[in-house]
């Protein structure tokens, strides 16, 4: 296991290298997703992968019976599963919304000609009517 | 242990919560955002009276003792980053009084907002790296949402390339964590100070360091991997760009001065010779970019950029001088950069573009926003008696001490690229004629008065009084840094604050 | 969603899922449950009606807005770690009050405050999700 795990991490990194480097916006999360999947895994084996007791502490007791499992990484990578999770949803709605408002998925293209650069600032009046234009 | 040290957190936190409860009034939320950042301000002053007093603060969250719980940690660097941020806060909330529309208000622009800054003080205030890579993830989804809401073309094609690099550069970070922990088995800061020196693998070690520099890299936007600013800083609303364009680059800016003076410095002559490298390349870059764009914010932009060398060419001096210079220069720089984005907003307010060869006739009818401008870029280019010529000053002198004649003569350069940039906008926006096409209200909308322009000239009254007051009296603030990098240059002080006396 | 089956089902399900849900909450005192297992339940207890009634009635029987909740949730998360700075303790100490009623012992404690912010939060964040996908 501590060999395969961080050659398998090192196969999934470098397919989200591939995935990356297309041109489809889809693909490029897709791509992430999986560079996101294989640092969790490095993350796993290099906590060191044992069969030990599981850390939990019984009843009456104050601490686990030894040897027990490092919980450490398994708490790390919950973390970062969690946050990785947040921020792809976020990268898909973007994705998204990009494809609906400029009607394509290719980097190519959807990155050509931006307009005018103002585009985002809306005027205003005065300050008095809630700052509406 | 210094309960206070939650605060600089916490009070952004409860701000954002407020914000967001009362979504539905413009009013309130707008208050909220003063008030909050009010109280962010009166927390760093008392937090930097303890500082002053007894040195670095500590406070071990949960009364979990370090390295097991997570640490935050003020010392002088961390104290006078998390002080500019809470006055870029109160500048920022003043700011977008006026600036941010209606919509995106209840979006939930403020709550976004305090929770940037939450981030960003996060990241400042811990001692714990894995921690630090949480609070850059709380920072990041906020500027992802605060930089794509509104959803014209631009702000999409900016939001895609910032996003997608940013994550790629978070995940490369936490490999590093990963590898990291993998070799020393803890993850506070202090802590791997003592350990990493212990691993027998040093090849590894630079590695990481190096692993490390990329996912900094990528976020402070160095060379060559900086692409992503100019392509999204210049979309958003201005207020928001001025708070990216001031604070979250320097963020990278501090996590690589952390990392190369606690952790990474077994192996300088490597690391901090491809630093060096990387700081001058960053420089010139950036200027020759700047130097090609015609657009106000797209100039100032490639700027950020440019600056950021400097930080990191202090850095990568590595002595109490250079890390002082950089210092000082981060300092200034959130200062005079902000401030600029702050007057191309209100100079797009009255022309209604950001293109130059579009703008003219500021001088002419606005003269008080063209003494600001001039007063920031000239700060910004290194003129005396400015903040930004102690900064370069200092920087120049660490590297006549240490020989490095070349990069310090790169930099006095760069300094006049700058003020050629800053001439161009100077000589088409302000100087130039009246172009055929304004708007109505240009020429007639008073700065101070009706319409409400006032609300925008505060902050930058506010920064360019504090870019004067720092010009003419630096001897303080450089007092200041210069502590910052004797306690960085001698890390034991600070693992001695966090572990308790070893 | 119409549906007989659907509808006389979800009035049953709805009130046996919100107290499982309530159930996996307390239980998380001392096992393996808590806040965020006990959110998941009650949110899919309310995703439920919404299938079945729509996001309109949804609304109306949830009565509060699910961001509201979600604010509510986070401001208890940050009262419950200032509390412990007001005896001059670190931030996020746990601090605990026993009350001995004879036969069971009451424990409140400020974790308990932590997780039912963790429960309102995680309700209110994919009750906010399932009604903006409903209503796209």
């Amino acid at each position: 296991m501590d060999t395969l795990l961080p050659i398998l991490a090192g196969a999934i990194f470098a397919t989200g290298i591939y995935l990356l480097l297309r041109s489809s916006l889809i693909l490029t999360v897709i791509g992430i997703i999986l560079i996101s999947n294989s640092v969790n895994l490095a993350l796993f084996s290099l906590g060191r992968i044992s069969t030990e007791n599981p850390p939990l502490i019984a009843v009456g007791s104050i601490e686990p019976i030894s040897p027990f499992a490092n919980p450490l990484p398994q708490a790390l990578i919950l973390t970062a599963i969690v946050i990785g999770f947040g921020l792809l949803a976020f990268a898909l709605a973007l994705a998204y919304r990009s494809y609906r408002e400029l009607g394509t998925v290719d980097q190519d293209e959807l990155l050509k000609d931006a307009e005018d650069t103002s585009a985002g600032i809306v005027p205003r009046e005065n300050l008095e009517n809630g700052g509406d234009a | 242990m210094n309960g206070m040290l939650v605060l600089p957190i916490a009070i952004p936190l409860i701000t954002a919560t407020l914000a967001l409860l009362f979504r539905k009034s413009s009013y309130l939320q707008r208050l909220f955002g003063l008030l909050g950042m009010g109280a962010l301000l009166v927390s760093v002053i008392l937090i930097f009276r303890d500082v002053q007093a007894d040195g670095i603060q500590v406070l071990q969250l949960g009364n979990w003792a370090a390295p097991f719980g997570i640490t935050l940690v003020v010392d002088m660097l961390a104290m006078l980053m998390i002080g500019i941020t809470a006055i870029m806060g109160v500048v920022i909330a003043i700011y977008s009084i006026y600036d941010i529309d209606r919509e995106r208000e209840q979006f939930g622009y403020y709550p976004l907002l305090h929770i940037l800054v939450m981030g960003v003080n996060g990241s400042f205030l811990t001692g714990d790296i894995f921690n630090l890579y949480v609070w850059f993830e709380v920072m990041l989804i906020a500027s992802f949402i605060l930089l794509a809401l509104g959803n014209s073309k631009n702000q999409l094609q900016g939001a895609l390339k910032y996003v997608f690099i940013n994550l790629f550069s978070s995940l490369v970070f936490l490999f590093g964590v990963a590898m990291l922990y993998g070799m020393t088995g803890t993850l506070n800061m202090a802590d791997l100070a003592v350990r990493l020196p212990e691993v027998e693998n040093t090849g590894l070690v630079t590695t990481v360091a190096m692993i490390f520099m990329v996912s900094f890299g990528i976020k402070a936007a160095v060379f060559p991997l900086f692409f992503w600013l100019p392509a999204s800083y210049h979309t958003p609303p201005v207020a928001i760009s001025a708070i990216f364009g001031g604070l979250l680059t320097k963020v990278g800016v501090y996590a690589l001065i952390r990392v190369f003076t606690l952790l990474f410095t077994h192996d300088t002559g490597y690391t901090h010779t491809i630093l060096l490298w990387v700081g001058g390349f960053t420089m010139v870059i950036g200027v020759l970019g700047a130097a090609s764009h015609v657009e106000f914010r797209k100039i100032l932009s490639f700027h950020i950029v440019s600056q950021i060398g400097y930080m990191i060419m202090g850095l990568a001096f590595n002595t109490a001088m250079g890390i002082m210079g950089a210092i000082f220069y981060v300092l200034h720089n959130i200062l005079a950069k902000s401030n600029l984005f702050l007057i191309s907003g209100i100079a797009q307010r009255l022309l209604g573009t950001f293109e130059l060869k579009k703008m003219g006739g500021l001088y002419k009818h606005y003269p008080f926003l063209a003494v600001m401008f001039l007063i920031s870029a000239f700060a910004l280019a290194g003129f005396p008696p400015l903040s930004g010529f102690w900064a370069k000053l200092s920087l120049v002198k660490a590297g006549l001490s240490i020989e490095l004649y070349v990069i310090t003569g790169v930099a006095i350069l760069v300094g006049l690229l700058t003020l050629f940039s800053m001439t161009k906008i100077w000589l088409s926006a302000f100087w130039g004629a009246v172009p055929e096409e304004v708007p109505d209200h240009f020429g007639k909308q008073p700065l101070f008065g009706a319409g409400g322009l006032h609300i925008l000239m505060i902050p930058v009254m506010i920064i360019a009084g504090l870019i004067i007051l720092v010009g003419l009296n630096a001897q303080p603030l450089l007092e200041l840094c210069m502590t910052a990098a004797e306690q960085l240059l001698n890390p034991s002080v600070y693992i001695e604050a966090v572990l308790g006396p070893q | 969603m119409k549906s007989l089956i659907l509808h006389t089902a979800t009035r049953l399900m709805i009130g046996i899922m919100i107290l499982f849900s309530l159930f996996l909450f307390f239980r998380g005192h001392d096992e393996p449950g808590g806040g965020f297992i006990g959110g998941l339940v009650g949110a899919g207890a309310f995703t439920l009606y919404a299938i079945a009634f729509g996001t309109e009635a949804t609304r109306k029987v949830l009565r509060v807005n699910p961001i509201t909740l979600i604010s509510i949730g986070l401001l208890s998360l940050v009262v419950s770690g200032l509390i412990p700075m007001f005896v001059a303790e670190p931030f996020l100490t746990g601090k605990w009050l026993f009350i001995e009623w004879g036969a069971v012992d009451t424990k409140l404690s400020t974790p308990l405050i932590f997780d039912i912010g963790v429960y309102l939060c995680v309700v209110g964040f994919i009750v906010t999700v399932i009604f903006s996908l409903e209503e796209e």
